[in-house]
């Protein structure tokens, strides 16, 4: 059988034998603890502390500041010390918490879960929204209301995005390995919502054990399956994830709830299950510290807040000089200027590497070799595309479908005239969508 | 932690492959055949090789420094199109026919539309075909051991017999580097593995072209003819390397469908139809200048285009 793929796409070196074996371990903040009110896509949350305020770990400190939007819960005790702009990962400055740690950790009390069975899908949507979960795959959009779509009935499948395409990244991968029964009971929750669908794990086939594991966690359990796709970046694009999986194809403008699907990452899902059966918020997530400048390269669980530079040091700090830092993989992720930056829930890796080849290259005439319309998941002429954007012609950007680039980055690698493909793209869509906004 | 981080847009990785890289590959690829040119015709053709891509990276120098641009001479991109402009020429020619060839081709067809990237006809074919109508008598000069023989093209034109065999190891006479059939193909599978070019264009321009050949050759299904067309003239040189030139063919994949049966079809009629018994070189540029249309025809449809929202 043809294994479960999409058109286009790239192999490169992956990096993950750096991390992949290596146990999930916990690291506790030591300096100050920073929450920006924006981990998400949508309204930036609202404080619900003020200076000097105590507080405990698990306690809401904002609330969601809309529908589309995500309360915010502190990831450690300790006092509030202010609400102060701060450097972001997105290099963009940002309102945030900052709390002094006490070291103490002391838990709010945390409610009582009824077990599964008992439990209606609009309180298990309930539990999601207060959890303050969101999409941990790297977008960050409110899991609550992905999980709200117009007809509820009309979704078939719920897809667990499991394929951690992005090289280096080995977050979600050591989550399967070290526990596939909570991914498994967080898929039973999210089925619970949607009665009629059928729960799919989807896994990239360089991590067949994690697959194993999975299979073994959902046996017995009906209308669960793990499904391995063909190990190919960007194999985790929500898009041709539901391709691979479904056979069924959205564009820009569609969500996925229009071909009867739901997708949520894997980390997402155990955020799901901890908020459903534990009552817990979403404090904490699994981070990989990787890159050929790391010395020894991890994959920590980090409360939220916590300092880029704790994390580093914490992996036994750099063993040469880097080059470039990146938070998130290599293919989308943001270059740091400074390690002064909090993790987030959407920080799944920070990689630190002693070369950076997107600046090792001068970038020369395109040769229109084809390469990038070979490679582009989303079926469009990247290189036409970039000279529209270089023209600054956006009538002709959207009309050659500009607006259906998913901004994966796979142009720009595979260019051997070294151009920035992806960055002239995404400058003319940021541009086309602020226009939009304006009309 | 000392020193300055580099920030960029994603993505942070790059492949290894470049343009130089590329055109390495292709100088690599025609190897083979060069060697062949010069071991069957002998010193000139070595000369007549060292001068063609001499002239070609001077001409690039020399047209970048007097212009303040770039200089791109260590894409090796001038390089093959010197290679692949004497690969096209008889062994015979006097030094300066190359000379010319050279200028013609990197001053004119490349850098006076813009370098690199922007020409809209494969260079070492726009100068072929410029010294073909220059200087018709010495560019279909193809003496070969001191007999000035007609080319198998021609003979096979004129219905007189041909060896196919001597044809395919290339025992024949003709241009430096068309000559023997199993050189190219060895370059073109080179080529193909390294992933430079893929089947499409030569693939279908062959297909249609002997499709072309079978129905409108007059000769039928004789395999004699029909192999002997397929071997004789510069068409594999044409269409493992010159067919497949990346500037001058189309980028999407359809178009490169499209483009080699318009390739088979016109060398068909060029040949058939034409004068002279070569019809690669002009069937090729021909087909360059369709491209940008090519091009408009085929547009990919992007991925998940037309579809509806619930």
């Amino acid at each position: 059988m043809a294994r479960l793929t999409f058109k286009g796409g790239i192999h490169p070196y992956d990096g993950k034998e750096l991390s992949k074996d290596k146990p999930i371990r916990d690291i506790l903040p030591q300096g100050d603890v920073v929450y920006p009110l924006s981990q998400h896509i949508g309204a930036p949350a609202v404080p619900a502390v003020k200076k000097g305020d105590y507080i405990w770990a698990g306690q809401v400190i904002a609330e969601a500041g809309g529908f589309v939007s995500a309360s915010i819960h502190a990831s450690v005790s300790g006092v509030v010390k202010g609400i102060e702009r701060r450097l972001t990962v997105t290099g963009t400055m940002c309102d945030a918490i900052i709390v002094e740690n006490d070291g103490k950790y002391t838990e709010i009390a945390r409610p009582e879960r009824k077990p599964l069975e008992n439990l209606t899908g609009g309180e298990i949507l309930q539990y999601i929204r207060e959890a303050g979960v969101v999409g941990m795959g790297g977008a960050g959009f409110p899991t609550h209301v992905k999980l709200s779509p117009k007809e509820p009935e009309k979704i078939d499948y719920v897809l667990v995005n499991c394929a951690e395409c992005e090289p280096y990244l080995t977050a979600d991968y050591r989550r399967m390995m070290e526990e596939p029964d909570k991914i498994v009971a967080g898929l039973k929750a999210v089925l619970k919502i949607f009665p009629q669908a059928k729960g799919i794990l989807a896994v990239e086939d360089n991590k067949k054990d994690a697959a194993a594991k999975l299979r073994e966690a959902a046996a017995g359990e009906t209308g669960i399956e793990v499904k391995v796709l063909k190990t190919k970046y960007p194999q985790g694009a929500e898009r041709q994830l539901i391709f691979a999986v479904t056979g069924r194809k959205i564009n820009s403008s569609m969500l996925p709830a229009d071909v009867g699907c739901v997708v949520d990452n894997c980390d997402t899902v155990y955020a799901i299950y901890q908020a459903v059966y534990n009552g817990r918020p979403l404090t904490e997530r699994i981070v990989t510290v990787t890159g050929d400048a790391i010395a020894e390269p991890q994959n920590f669980r980090v409360r939220t807040g916590t300092n880029y530079a704790e994390l580093a040091d914490a992996a036994g700090g750099f063993k040469s000089q880097p080059e470039k830092i990146v938070s998130g993989g290599p293919m989308m992720g943001f270059a740091l200027y400074s390690l002064d930056v909090p993790c987030t829930k959407t920080s799944s890796a920070l990689l630190c590497l002693t070369k950076d080849e997107a600046a090792a290259y001068e970038p020369s005439n395109c040769i229109n070799c084809g390469r990038c319309v070979s490679v582009c998941p989303g079926r469009v002429v990247p290189s036409r595309l970039a000279d529209f954007a270089e023209r600054h012609d956006e009538e002709a950007f959207v009309k050659a479908d500009g607006m259906e680039c998913c901004e994966c980055g796979c142009c720009s690698y595979i260019c051997p005239a070294k151009r920035p493909l992806t960055q002239y793209i995404k400058s003319m869509r940021k541009i086309v969508l602020a226009n939009r906004k304006k009309k | 932690m000392s020193g300055l981080l580099n920030v960029s847009s994603n993505p942070h990785i790059r492949s290894h492959d470049t343009t130089s890289r590329i055109m390495l590959l292709v100088v690599l690829a025609l190897l083979p055949a060069s060697v062949f040119g010069v071991y069957h015709f002998g010193i000139n053709a070595l000369v007549t090789i060292l001068v063609s891509v001499t002239s070609c990276v001077l001409t690039e120098y020399v047209y970048e420094k007097l212009m303040h641009r770039n200089i791109t001479v260590g894409d090796f991109s001038a390089a093959v199109t010197g290679l692949l402009l004497a690969l096209n020429l008889p062994a015979t020619v006097p030094w300066w026919i190359p000379v010319i060839g050279g200028v013609f081709a990197i001053l004119v067809v490349k850098q006076l539309f813009g370098g690199i990237g922007q020409n809209f006809m494969n260079p070492a074919l726009g100068a072929r075909c410029f010294l073909l109508i220059s200087f018709a008598g010495r560019m279909t000069d193809f003496t070969y051991d001191g007999i000035s023989g007609a080319t198998p093209l021609t003979a096979l034109k004129m219905g007189e017999p041909v060896n196919l065999m001597d044809m395919f190891l290339g025992n024949k006479t003709g241009s430096i580097g068309e000559v023997s059939v199993l050189a190219v193909l060895i370059g073109a599978v080179i080529l193909l593995l390294a992933g430079v070019i893929d089947l499409r264009i030569p693939g279908t321009y062959l297909l249609s072209f002997l499709f072309f050949i079978l129905v409108f050759g007059g000769h039928g299904a004789d395999p004699e003819y029909l192999l002997g067309q397929l071997f004789g003239g510069g068409l594999m040189l044409g269409a493992f390397f010159m067919a497949t030139d990346y500037v001058t063919t189309p980028i999407t994949k359809h178009g490169q469908l499209v483009y080699g049966c318009i390739l088979g079809i016109l060398t068909g009629i060029f040949r058939v139809y034409g004068n002279s018994a070569a019809g690669v070189s002009y069937a090729i540029i021909f087909g360059n200048l369709l491209v940008p249309l090519i091009e408009k025809m085929t547009l990919p449809r992007a991925f998940g285009k037309g579809g509806k929202k619930a």
